[in-house]
């Protein structure tokens, strides 16, 4: 039992489970598989873009610009897609990747050899990656008609049952189980979190990682530019407009540490997850969806107090503050 | 959250003539002066004393934000749920609004409320010991939620004349009521940070907390005081903003906090605490409200402008470094 208390995780799908049953209770249909998979499949960008900002926060870092990279490649292809229809998808969405990546990287770069606080970089390049969507676009739509069907259908389609949108997040969230926890560049992000003096000294580029991280983050939001918006079949500028701070939630609702170091890959998936029950009940439930916004800042709230009881020893805050 | 940058201890001091030439602030003046006349050339309507008058309207609610800000970023806290305060103040002013309240009570529920935003915001932070950039991504949430809730896709409408003045009137001339405020609250902020031992704990408390509870700081007191007074002059901004636009949306101010931390930043705050003056913020302010007023004055249209002012946070804090790194290089 004490085992299990340690493991926030398992805590977070202990919730879950329990709000999908009490939804149930009122609105059986609530948890029928069908419906339980539209959940999933709702919340599969969600999925990535915490995964991606969790990269980044594990590094004692903040990328407030994922929405607007996301808004920002989002545009770009779908205006690619509007005037040259014929460009296969898959190569897109590799552009995506890549224009997210470049995005993503310039933050890294800032970070890494100017050593501008992160939530600085990602404040500025949020307001210029969202004005740059006006900028090329001309506060345009572009909308369905302009869209190839192949461009809207992919992630529509179905493999072995789940929609590729929910293929994508499950992949998307193998790459970075395997990322965290197989890979030296895993290794990194953690130790820079948890003491970034001693990484320097084991032979880690501090630097160099979290400029790895932010690019990581970045590819994350451009691939989930794409998925945006063949999902919604908008582009606009006011796509994902103050999404950055629902990333961040589900961050720290997953029990990631915005002190860096703490966090895990079925954290940040939960707590995503989390946010997505939320989303689909309240309509059923018959509660006006005006109620979302105060409900999730109430489980930042409770998350960061929970979590805050995990994390506090207190004879090692002193020592970090100490050596800082 | 952030790694300690390497502090530069210089073998001896400048002398304070040269010191005060080469501080982030005159150059913050040059850069408003340079706008300044670059805005006279590029349009006939801005030399006229309405049209700089106007001009005040652009900055003075969000800089009455960024003063008690700046303080709060010095002490190493900081808070993002300032536009949020706003939108909640606004909405319970107009809730008020529909029992029939009159202007002293409107007033005086929107400066409670963002108050009473600031304390809970500061005892969240203090009292439980949570990172502040965490609880107020929460309490933004939380507070804007309640006026979504209260509101929905609804407005409120109809507030009086003489609660209207607060965002419109003009005390004398072409001086409105808003910019008299700011200039009264900066000088305030100016002696509470500059000439006071609190300004020294605030101080002391963002170059190193601990050292600054050995020396018998309370540095949880000051902190969840700086809190307040931040949630104070956002309620304050919510009764002019309201007075100026005479209706309350739920989604009003958004954005606004990412601004204030601009122009607090850009006022060569430092964001890992420590280190910045009032006069910096001020100055701040000004440019960009001197930038986004000539652009406006151009045609161009708010969301470009946004890519300015974003350009000019990164550029403005890369610039220095940059020089730095050159400079060390050779």
């Amino acid at each position: 039992m004490k085992t299990l208390a340690k493991h926030r995780e398992i805590w977070l799908a202990l919730v879950i489970v329990v709000l999908v049953i009490l939804v149930t209770l009122r609105f059986p249909r609530f948890s029928q598989p069908g419906n339980l998979l539209t959940i999933f499949n709702d919340t599969s960008i969600l999925m990535m873009l915490a995964l991606g900002q969790m990269t980044v926060i594990l590094t004692r870092s903040i990328d407030l610009s994922m929405a607007s990279n996301l808004a920002l490649t989002g545009m770009i292809v779908a205006m690619t897609n509007a005037a040259f229809p014929g460009v296969p998808i898959p190569l897109l969405i590799a552009g995506c990747v890549v224009v997210g990546a470049g995005l993503g990287a310039f933050n890294g770069l800032l970070v890494w050899k100017l050593n501008i606080p992160p939530i600085v970089v990602t404040l500025g390049t949020l307001t210029i990656f969202r004005g740059m969507v006006f900028v090329i676009s001309g506060g345009a739509w572009v909308n369905a008609a302009q869209m190839s069907p192949d461009f809207i259908a992919l992630q529509r389609g179905a493999f072995l049952g789940l929609p590729i949108l929910s293929w994508f997040a499950i992949v998307v969230a193998v790459l970075f189980f395997i990322l965290m926890t197989r890979t030296p560049l895993g290794r990194a992000l953690y130790a820079i979190g948890v003491n970034p003096t001693a990484s320097v000294y084991t032979g880690i580029n501090v630097g160099r990682t979290k400029f790895l991280a932010f690019t990581i983050a970045g590819a994350v939001s451009g691939l989930c530019g794409y998925l945006w918006i063949s999902r919604y079949v908008i582009a606009s500028v006011e796509v994902a407009g103050g999404y950055e701070l629902t990333i961040i939630a589900a961050c720290v609702i997953g029990g990631i540490s915005i002190a860096g170091g703490i966090g895990t890959v079925a954290g940040a998936l939960l707590g995503a997850l989390f946010l997505g029950v939320i989303n689909n009940a309240l309509p059923v439930i018959n509660i006006s969806p005006f109620w979302q916004m105060a409900i999730s800042g109430t489980a930042i709230l409770l998350a960061v107090v929970l979590n805050a009881r995990g994390e506090r020893r207190q004879g090692r805050v002193i020592l970090k503050r100490a050596e800082a | 959250m952030t790694d300690t940058p390497h502090r530069h201890l210089p073998d001896r001091l400048d002398n304070p003539l040269k010191s005060a030439i080469l501080s982030w602030e005159s150059l913050l003046v040059l850069v408003a002066v340079a706008i300044f006349i670059v805005n006279s050339f590029s349009s006939p309507y801005f030399l006229n004393a309405w049209s700089l008058s106007d001009l005040t309207f652009n900055f003075t609610e969000k800089a009455l934000i960024a003063l008690a800000m700046a303080l709060l970023i010095i002490s190493g806290e900081i808070d993002l749920s300032v536009a949020a305060i706003i939108a909640l103040a606004s909405t319970l002013m107009g809730f008020a609004l529909q029992y029939g309240a009159d202007t002293p009570v409107l007033v005086a529920i929107g400066i409670g409320t963002g108050i009473a935003c600031g304390a809970f915001n500061g005892f969240l932070v203090t009292g439980l010991k949570l990172p502040s950039i965490v609880v107020t991504i929460g309490t933004m949430s939380l507070f804007r939620g309640i006026s979504f809730i209260i509101l929905g896709d609804q407005s409120f409408k109809g507030y009086p004349a003489s609660f209207a003045w607060f965002g419109q009137g003009y005390v004398f001339w072409v001086i409105s009521f808003e910019l008299v405020l700011f200039a009264v609250a900066a000088l305030v902020f100016y002696v509470l940070l500059h000439r006071t031992n609190f300004g020294r704990r605030v101080y002391a408390i963002g170059n190193n907390d601990v050292a600054a509870k050995f020396s018998g700081v309370r540095v949880e007191r000051v902190k969840f005081i700086l809190f307040c007074l931040t949630g104070l002059m956002s309620g304050m901004a919510a009764v002019l903003l309201t007075a100026r636009l005479g209706s309350t949306r739920p989604s009003i101010a958004e954005g606004w906090e990412l601004e204030a931390i601009t122009m607090v930043v850009l006022g060569g705050v430092s964001i890992l605490g420590g280190a910045g003056t009032i006069i910096g913020v001020v100055l701040a302010a000004l440019i960009m409200g001197l930038v986004t007023f000539g652009l406006g004055l151009l045609n161009v249209p708010g969301i470009v402008m946004s890519i300015f002012i974003g350009a000019l946070l990164i550029i403005v804090i890369a610039l220095p470094i940059l020089y730095r790194q050159l400079r060390s290089r050779r």
